[in-house]
């Protein structure tokens, strides 16, 4: 989630007036009783985050030069070889491109549906608690329960098929799901069904951010409810909006749950809906080629990393500090 | 902002969000009303409702041994991973957030990476670390990786709320020789209940749903979790698809509830961490 590390300054409100800095570190050097407590308390979360977190990287990065079955210590080296198997094997680079329409399409569809609804929600309303906790519904289930549910309505005699044909159009009846024409379109619409009440909470928040005081001038200055949003709030939850893209883009790109649950890992590939991710689960884990799941694991991670540091460099410099840039 | 009694008052605003609620609900509403019918129902009309309903399959599922191992098992996953990750989550933020220390920055940069990398990345590998330390197929296997997985979210949202907390208190309780670690345990922890709320329900959730880890580190039926028992479940009756629906709606309503107990908790527990 999001994102800032310095919400004394984010939480003044009223604009205005900026905090001062926060005080230099005294230099003088901390005492061993301090260092103790710094140890004691951030010690066990730092143990436990290198050993499931990074230490799994570093081990994929090993295991990925070599040809490996995933029992004993791995002896025979294949340098590059992995490496260049997926980048010439088809079906990755299949993958790759339904990844990056998967991030493109996301961050253009749920983007302006989100801040819609964003906008829709933070008005007050008659029954809001409940309207709010009845959209969030599909973001809070289980990828399983959703693909498990959109599985069976789409499959060829589902019941949005069968509630086409009792509405006299049974001409649109589609094979929603293995049709490659229409599958990738069947996941966008699955995607932005299940995640755009995590893009709403999060411009939710920023909104709440935005102090009343700027939007009461503008009213009473006679500027319309539409003018006020675009001239204000938008450019106000800007930095909110880049941070959700940030996090829309790396989901993206890790996209597994929904396309293993609904299409499988033999139909996700001939419907066009495969990723780096099923990919990676199928022909590493499932087809016992541990070395090459492993290798496959660096490329994804390499690849989403170039993204986010391109994402940082270009479009989250604007903001003061983003997520990587330390929390000073 | 702009609630003026006109908002409240204009009729398409409510249609709008009518027909809102039932897209997003729609889905959810085929798969609970659904478990009412019976197969031959849903063949012959796979939109209908139920005529009659049909508690037969809410009921066998209720009283199925499966069901419930993997309820509890799902409850003491979810529970212990949210316990790891509030309590180091704060712990860890609290140095972060108050300490002045060299390498803090890093410390911090190092955790927030964590968010580029989902678990999805690390899963091969963890995989095989979970086997060399002999945790796979059981529950201590999933949880670890998942508080760890958890923690940069956690430290991300709980850094600015406890800096958020005036120095003026931390001043007054150690002109009251309360020690730093006193200051945590009487004041800091108190006053970041609605933080430690917001990560603890996130943590929840996301481990009740969680589907990658537990499908590569648990292969035996007796160790798992909901979400690989629906899609066990699915598989073994695919021709019962009434009893697959209503196995998959109770599995659902622990985190809704939670959920929606919690909503404005959640909204306004990340308002702190995002700019606006």
């Amino acid at each position: 989630m999001a994102i800032t590390a310095d919400a004394p300054e984010s939480r003044v409100r009223g604009g205005g007036v900026r905090p001062s800095p926060p005080v230099r570190p005294r230099r003088r050097g901390i005492g061993w009783a301090q260092r103790l407590e710094i140890v004691v308390l951030a010690g066990p979360a730092i143990l436990i985050f290198l050993a499931f977190v990074i230490l799994p990287v570093l081990m994929a990065a090993y295991y990925g030069f070599y040809r490996w079955k995933g029992f004993g210590v791995p002896t025979d080296f294949v340098g590059l070889d992995n490496y260049r198997t997926i980048l010439r094997d088809g079906s990755f680079r299949a993958a790759l491109g339904h990844n990056g329409l998967v991030v493109v399409l996301s961050l253009v569809l749920q983007g302006p549906i989100g801040l819609a609804l964003a906008l829709l929600l933070n008005r007050k309303l008659r029954g809001q608690s409940l309207i709010r906790v009845l959209i969030f519904v599909p973001y809070v289930i289980a990828e399983v329960i959703a693909g498990t549910g959109w599985s069976l309505l789409l499959q060829s005699d589902g019941a949005v098929n069968g509630i086409l044909r009792s509405a006299g159009l049974g001409g649109l009846a589609q094979d929603w799901l293995a049709n490659p024409a229409l599958a990738l379109g069947t996941l966008m619409a699955i995607l932005t069904w299940k995640y755009i009440g995590f893009a709403v909470i999060l411009f939710l928040a920023g909104l709440q951010n935005i102090p009343e005081e700027l939007t009461e001038a503008a009213a009473m200055d006679g500027a319309s409810w539409w003018q006020t949003q675009r001239s204000i709030t938008l450019p106000l939850l800007g930095p909110t909006i880049r941070i959700w893209g940030f996090l829309s883009i790396i989901g993206a790109l890790q996209l597994f749950d929904l396309v293993y649950i609904i299409w499988g890992q033999y139909v996700a590939a001939t419907a066009g809906t495969s990723t780096m991710a099923t990919y990676m689960v199928t022909e590493g884990r499932n087809a016992g080629n541990f070395g090459y799941g492993n290798a496959v694991a660096v490329v994804l991670f390499l690849v989403s990393m170039l993204i986010a540091l391109v994402y940082q460099r270009f479009v989250l410099r604007r903001d003061t500090e983003g997520a990587l840039t330390g929390g000073q | 902002m702009a609630g003026t009694a006109r908002d409240r008052g204009n009729p398409l605003i409510y249609v709008v969000v009518l027909l809102l609620i039932g897209v997003m609900l729609g889905p959810v509403a085929y798969i609970i009303v659904g478990g009412f019918r019976t197969n031959s129902q849903i063949t012959v009309d796979p939109a209908g409702l139920p005529d009659p309903w049909q508690f037969g399959n809410y009921t066998s599922v209720l009283t199925s041994d499966t069901f419930w191992r993997q309820v509890g098992n799902s409850a003491l996953v979810a529970g212990a991973t949210t316990a790891g990750v509030v309590v180091l989550g704060v712990m860890a933020s609290y140095v972060l957030a108050r300490y002045r220390f060299r390498g803090r920055g890093v410390l911090y940069a190092l955790f927030a990476a964590g968010l580029m990398f989902p678990v999805t990345v690390a899963i091969t590998p963890l995989f095989i670390l979970i086997k060399n330390l002999g945790l796979v197929n059981t529950l201590p296997g999933v949880i670890l990786p998942q508080i760890a997985f958890a923690l940069p979210t956690t430290v991300i949202i709980l850094v600015p709320f406890l800096r958020a907390i005036p120095k003026d208190i931390e001043e007054a309780a150690a002109i009251d020789r309360c020690s730093r670690l006193g200051f945590f345990w009487r004041m800091v922890l108190p006053l970041s209940v609605p933080g430690l709320i917001t990560v603890g329900i996130l943590a929840f959730v996301n481990s009740w749903n969680s589907y990658l880890l537990p499908l590569f580190l648990l292969n035996d039926e007796d160790t798992f979790t909901l979400p690989l028992g629906v899609q066990a479940f699915s598989s073994a009756y695919s021709v019962d698809t009434a009893k697959v629906l209503a196995f998959t709606s109770l599995s659902m309503i622990p985190a809704l509830v939670f959920f929606s107990l919690f909503e404005r908790r959640i909204v306004g527990g990340l308002t702190g961490a995002v700019k606006g």
